[in-house]
């Protein structure tokens, strides 16, 4: 199953590394939307940063249905989907590893978003720094959810509309706990708490796609 | 014999309890001490989130474990999930809005982003996502298995909701019936009375249940007569 994990997560990286769409066009969009958000507060409040954590989470939110909507449509390109059953892959290990390139996806565009709340919205360093962990386990958590949310919503009508739908109302609990997590960080307050929603949040949603993955796929 | 007529009473018989709740609540209970007459809304609320919550999105979630376990995968079982999610939406609506007109007076506000509160809201846009999710999708077999897997992914919401009071601090009040220490916290005549709105409602949640599945079998087979006679109309045609 690793290996598979592996083989897959790997496969999804160099696809993404070949067509540059991470740093040409999702990575601007992060930025952009952050940028915006600091428009949307006003000059007054947008350099402080009590509401920094939760438009973080907002814009990691945006570029998470972004990049499942493109994982989606690399896996319903033509043959993609017969040669993964042709080779008989593990369904257990192609959803880890999807989730795997995911969660890499998410993690180096929620570098430079935090960067850019720290230059465009005030957060401390220190504070975005020992963020860090607890942004990355919750990105993960998002990361498992919507490589699944992705494989329910894929071949239908509509895919692109019916994502948001499907994964906003998951994605909510994880929003809460990673804003709270990182508001923790920045200002004090029961940082593991939150994490460990997160970390259970993760966890969960991994035992879900590794049962149920191979469900969805028998199509 | 029985069956039919279990069927035939299941609606009078919902009625008459409804109507004798509503008796009983409007008229023979007597006001709360501290909440007045707003407290009558203790025979409505509870019982309609009680059948949101548990007795209609349980039903949907076990049919649709049951759909995606091979030994009992049958159209029967996603029929009774789709049409329990479909009755589950309106009983969380209904929800949301009795909560509403407790919460104006009592907290001062229509929404407050209370624990439960919320927390059911997302379980209500769930259930909008699953309908989505069916309409997606034209063949059958794949709706009904992606269907299953959501609906099973979203019921991880439900003890959320339960636990939410006892989670977080929240606006919400706590168990009053089935408290952790066991003492009971409404008596007498208010009491029964909410034991039989639970009563009343989870009836009307099977009689509403059983009417709606009635129609997804009858629009089954009005498809499948349809299908036939533009199968029959091709043949003709390709004999002309």
């Amino acid at each position: 199953m690793i290996r598979v994990a592996l083989l897959v997560a790997g496969k999804d990286l160099r696809i993404e590394r070949r067509s540059r769409v991470l740093l040409w066009q999702v990575l601007p969009f992060g930025v952009t939307a952050l940028v915006l958000c600091g428009l949307a507060l006003g000059p007054t409040h947008a350099g402080h940063s009590s509401a920094a954590p939760g438009l973080f989470y907002l814009v990691m939110l945006l570029v998470a249905l972004l990049m499942i909507n493109r994982a989606q449509v690399i896996e319903s390109s033509p043959g993609t989907r017969a040669s993964i059953a042709t080779l008989g892959l593990d369904p257990a290990g192609v959803f880890l590893g999807k989730a795997l390139a995911l969660a890499v996806e998410l993690w180096l565009t929620g570098l430079v978003v935090l960067a850019g709340s720290v230059l465009f919205l005030h957060t401390a360093l220190s504070g975005t720094l020992e963020a860090v962990p607890s942004v990355a386990v919750t990105l993960a958590a998002l990361a498992a959810a919507g490589t699944l949310y992705g494989a329910l919503s894929g071949g239908g009508q509509g895919p692109a509309t019916l994502l948001p739908i499907l994964s906003l109302p998951a994605f909510a609990p994880l929003l809460i706990a990673g804003e709270r997590s990182f508001s923790s960080s920045l200002h004090g307050g029961s940082l593991w708490r939150w994490w460990l929603i997160s970390l259970v949040a993760l966890a969960a949603y991994l035992a879900i796609g590794i049962l149920l993955y191979g469900v969805l796929e028998e199509s | 014999m029985i069956k039919t007529l279990s069927q035939r009473l299941l609606g009078p018989v919902t009625l008459v309890l409804l109507a004798l709740t509503f008796w009983l609540g409007l008229w023979v209970t007597p006001p709360d001490k501290v909440q007045g007459n707003l407290a009558r809304l203790l025979y409505v609320h509870p019982a309609i989130a009680w059948v949101a919550l548990y007795v209609s999105f349980g039903t949907a979630a076990i049919a649709s474990a049951l759909y995606l376990w091979k030994r009992t995968r049958s159209v029967v079982m996603d029929r009774v999930a789709h049409c329990a999610m479909e009755v589950s939406t309106v009983f969380i609506i209904l929800t949301l809005i009795t909560g509403s007109i407790w919460g104006r007076p009592t907290w001062g506000v229509w929404w407050a982003w209370d624990a439960r509160l919320t927390s059911t809201a997302i379980l209500g846009l769930f259930e909008l996502a699953y309908l989505a999710l069916r309409r997606a999708n034209d063949d059958p077999e794949l709706r009904a298995r992606r269907s299953a897997v959501f609906a099973i992914i979203a019921a991880v919401n439900v003890p959320i909701i339960h636990f939410s009071v006892d989670w977080w601090n929240t606006l919400h009040q706590g168990a009053t019936v089935f408290t952790e220490n066991g003492n009971l916290l409404v008596h007498g005549i208010m009491l029964w009375t909410l034991f039989l709105s639970l009563f009343a409602f989870t009836l009307l949640f099977f009689w509403l249940l059983r009417a709606r599945y009635r129609v997804e079998v009858l629009r089954a087979q009005r498809y499948d007569v349809a299908l036939d006679e533009a199968l029959a109309q091709r043949r003709r045609e390709g004999v002309h």
